[in-house]
């Protein structure tokens, strides 16, 4: 018996115990006006551009509002921005800010403040690069006009104003957006619906953010990062709970009010508890994957990459990582998200159908294996790294490799796996990794698909057909092209196979039923949420 | 005895300096980058590297040490480099749920060990010798965690007497303070107790079987007079040795206890540094529990000489 099938129990035990039995006295009295949140992770700091973890990111969407947010259908909608104007030609954008924004200190947002916002945006996000290295002007005309020029055409700029990958173009006041973007912000005034409580943060314990009195929503429908952005509660308190036995057991008794990712074994506990809710969380979910580096061998050659493809069973992983659930993944015979307007199967063959690891040997043989350690980097303390790290230790096994199974931590992986040296001296030949559905619903924020060699992501794949499929969406006129490009890049990306996808696979949240207004999401969205006693 | 403590606290600065040093040391040699962390997964090698510079990580180890040396000669800890905080600040944020947590853990161990371990010497051999110690063994054996979530089960969920989680500062209130640590304190005084328990009964039963306790008896002294006023106070050196090398013990425990019950306290500060590599905060950290322990130690011997007059410095 092991600690987790312990405090399963346990937990469940609970469950059961408080099935029909109300909350406790401690619960009650806590005030309908505050909405107590266990988070995914810790809010270790809190500047959006600077760290980008989803968390920050997360409690960021409160704070500081953007120009633009996607909505529920993956599209971009004006956010501060009251009208925008693009030259004939493509390069000269002119945006003018609604009336009456202001920002936490009651200060007037002003063209100035969202200059040196996305300045500083732009000299860390991918899309923001692009931009900026295109860039002619970026400059404020009045306090509510400002101009930014390009020297060629960029369409997706609307996208990349309003997308909710990290980092976002969260608009800040002037002086605290002139921070050097590599050096972290003291200074928290906002431009969103709440204000953050900088006196009450114990970063590892607690955030706390009270709700904005002057901000002005949109008078929209909220749908994601788009619309208004009513907030119904007076604070929300973000509680962080390590133990997840603990957070569940907190739920259940009344003393949390939401939490935002439950593991899956907790989930049926959670289920039986007649004054809890549990639903998917993010439909856009997570894409599972490991990478091979492609600097050394036996992963330099692309056959040997293909020979693991061939064998790869993405049903182990999932069920590795999720259980028996069914509705918690997906086989994903490609790269993109599922259920999104640019996802495909085109070229996704070799991840379908039943696993030939005869062939796979042959062709693992024919690349010129032949028997060298492969050096396999498993974080123990993710639980996703290390079920799919256990799954890959025993493919790699089948195959007849050699495993150097390093059994770490993330903080170790994370930062192993950006040396460049050969696996015996310090390198690497394989590491476990996720990443957000959000992320790869397209190839803008879609870091771990590029394949541009020493500018790439860690394992460095090179990849001539996926690099010049990235640029065709980029450039990409409407949707048809946009979903040729992906399709073309799906296949060259799978043929030269950049990372291996273990599987898509989703998570689930759980609230306490006297919360309403919970939307399934990338984030956890607060507006429109709210409390009864 | 005032210089012999005068002579003690001064002799802790070059203990503190060698933990310094070997602290910082092991930082630097262990495996993990914060700057990889503080960028996050989609960061390029060159931002990584960027960040990494604008933390003064990629400095020289002697820089980096003697910086760090200047700075704490100053009363800086210095600052966190993911909160941006200063780690003086973190400490003192966390510093009040972990003491409280050992007070009560501590109160409650010392509450209950000590009678139990004298009982079960005076009734050495007898069944409620044999269940005390049978308690203690069961005490050793029952990690923290899993106490903690069967105490939670019973009390929290079940009888729904006292909170899941978390802490509330003892200016809120006395009874909201310490219904946030019963639970907790009892899981970790376990452990503590059983030792205590344990060691009480072998220095008592030692101490029974002198002759001066034999002449009490024989003078006609009470059951409890002999127990609690002649024996004990002659058992107490080892035990009180215990208790001060226990309250290691209850440092490394509390990282348990504290993410059990979710309580914001110096163990899981240490944890959250420690896996994002926030060299600050832990090497804050260490600083002050290899401090405490000297300070500890230098206590004990204190109180030595208040429990046998015979030790004298």
């Amino acid at each position: 018996m092991d600690r987790r099938t312990v405090l399963k129990g346990l937990a469940g035990a609970g469950g059961l115990a408080l099935t029909g039995v109300s909350a406790p006295a401690i619960a009650q009295g806590a005030s309908a006006r505050t909405l107590r949140f266990v988070p995914q992770a810790n809010l270790a700091n809190f500047d959006p551009i600077w760290g980008t973890q989803y968390v920050v990111r997360n409690a960021a969407a409160l704070v500081w509002d953007t120009l633009y947010g996607v909505d529920a259908s993956l599209q971009p909608q004006r956010q501060m921005v009251e009208s925008e104007q693009v030259s004939d030609d493509g390069t000269t954008w002119t945006f003018k800010l609604r009336p009456g924004l202001k920002f936490h200190d009651g200060e007037p947002v002003l063209s100035k403040d969202v200059v040196a916002s996305l300045t500083r945006w732009s000299a860390r996000d991918p899309m923001g690069l692009m931009i900026k290295a295109s860039q002619q002007e970026l400059t404020a005309v009045d306090d509510r006009t400002f101009k930014w020029v390009l020297k060629q055409p960029f369409p997706k700029m609307l996208y990349a104003l309003g997308k909710g990958n990290s980092p976002c173009a969260f608009i800040m006041p002037e002086r605290i957006a002139q921070t050097d973007p590599f050096k972290q912000i003291s200074d928290y005034i906002g431009s969103g619906p709440m204000k953050f409580a900088k006196g009450e943060w114990v970063p590892g314990a607690k955030a706390v953010f009270e709700k904005f009195a002057d901000y002005a929503p949109r008078q929209e429908k909220s749908s994601w990062l788009a619309g208004g952005k009513q907030i119904l509660v007076d604070r929300v308190e973000w509680v962080i709970m390590p133990d997840p036995a603990t957070a569940a057991a907190a739920l259940q008794n009344g003393e949390i009010d939401w939490w935002e990712n439950p593991i899956a074994d907790l989930v049926p506990v959670l289920r039986k508890n007649k004054n809890v809710s549990v639903d998917i969380g993010d439909p856009l979910g997570n894409v599972g994957s490991f990478r091979m580096n492609f600097l050394y061998p036996p992963f330099n050659d692309v056959r040997a990459r293909r020979a693991v493809l061939m064998a790869l069973s993405q049903e182990d992983y999932m069920r590795a990582l999720v259980g028996d659930d069914n509705s918690l993944w997906k086989p994903l015979p490609g790269f993109f998200t599922p259920d999104t307007p640019l996802y495909t199967k085109a070229g996704g063959e070799i991840l379908k159908g039943k696993r030939d690891l005869d062939a796979a040997k042959k062709l693992l043989a024919e690349s010129g294996y032949s028997g060298q350690p492969v050096t396999c980097l498993v974080a123990q303390d993710q639980p996703i790294t290390k079920a799919q790290g256990d799954v890959t230790a025993d493919l790699l096994k089948k195959l007849g490799m050699n495993v150097d199974f390093v059994a770490t931590d993330w903080g170790t992986v994370g930062s192993r796996r950006a040396a460049k040296t050969p696996p015996g001296q310090g390198g690497w030949n394989m590491f476990h990794t996720w990443h957000a559905g959000a992320d790869c619903i397209n190839p803008a924020p879609y870091t771990a698909i590029r394949a541009n060699g020493d500018k790439a992501w860690f394992g460095w794949p090179t990849s001539e057909g996926t690099e010049k499929e990235v640029t065709s969406w980029f450039e990409a006129k409407n949707l048809d092209e946009e979903k040729a490009a992906i399709g073309r890049l799906n296949k060259a990306a799978l043929d030269d196979v950049v990372y291996a996808p273990t599987g898509f696979f989703l998570s689930y949240t759980a609230w306490r039923k006297n919360v309403s207004g919970i939307t399934k999401g990338p984030l956890p969205f607060f507006w429109g949420v709210s409390k009864s006693a | 005895m005032l210089s012999y403590i005068l002579r003690r606290i001064v002799s802790t600065l070059p203990v503190m300096a060698i933990v310094a040093l070997f602290v910082f040391s092991l930082l630097y040699i262990a495996p993990g980058d914060p700057a990889v962390v503080i960028a996050g997964d989609q960061a390029s090698p060159e931002d990584v590297e960027r960040i990494r510079q604008s933390l003064g990580l990629d400095r020289p180890f002697l820089i980096q040490f003697g910086s760090w040396v200047w700075r704490i000669l100053h009363g800086d800890l210095g600052t966190s480099i993911f909160t941006n905080l200063p780690v003086s600040a973190m400490i003192g944020q966390r510093l009040g749920p972990t003491l409280s947590l050992m007070s009560v853990t501590l109160l409650l161990t010392i509450v209950i060990a000590v009678p139990l371990g004298v009982v079960a010497a005076w009734k050495a051999g007898s069944f409620i010798d044999r269940a005390i110690m049978a308690f203690a063994v069961f005490g050793f054996s029952l990690p923290v965690f899993v106490v903690g979530y069967v105490l939670a089960y019973v009390f929290a969920l079940e009888l729904e007497w006292l909170p899941v989680q978390g802490y509330t500062p003892i200016t809120e209130g006395f009874w909201p303070w310490l219904q946030n640590l019963i639970l907790p304190a009892v899981a970790l005084g376990c452990v503590y107790i059983a030792l205590i328990a344990r060691i009480t009964r072998a220095t008592m039963l030692e101490v029974l079987q002198q002759d001066y306790i034999r002449t009490a008896r024989a003078k006609g002294l009470g059951q409890g007079g002999i127990l609690f006023i002649h024996a004990l106070k002659n058992a107490a050196v080892p035990i009180v040795t215990v208790i001060g090398i226990g309250i290691a013990l209850l440092i490394g425990g509390a990282v348990v206890t504290e993410s059990v019950f979710a309580i914001p306290g110096l163990g899981r500060l240490t944890i959250d540094a420690i896996l994002r590599r926030d060299y600050p905060v832990i090497q804050g950290i260490v600083l002050l529990f290899s401090f405490v322990y000297v300070l500890v130690n230098l206590m004990i011997d204190v109180v030595y000489t208040l429990v046998d007059p015979r030790i004298r410095y």
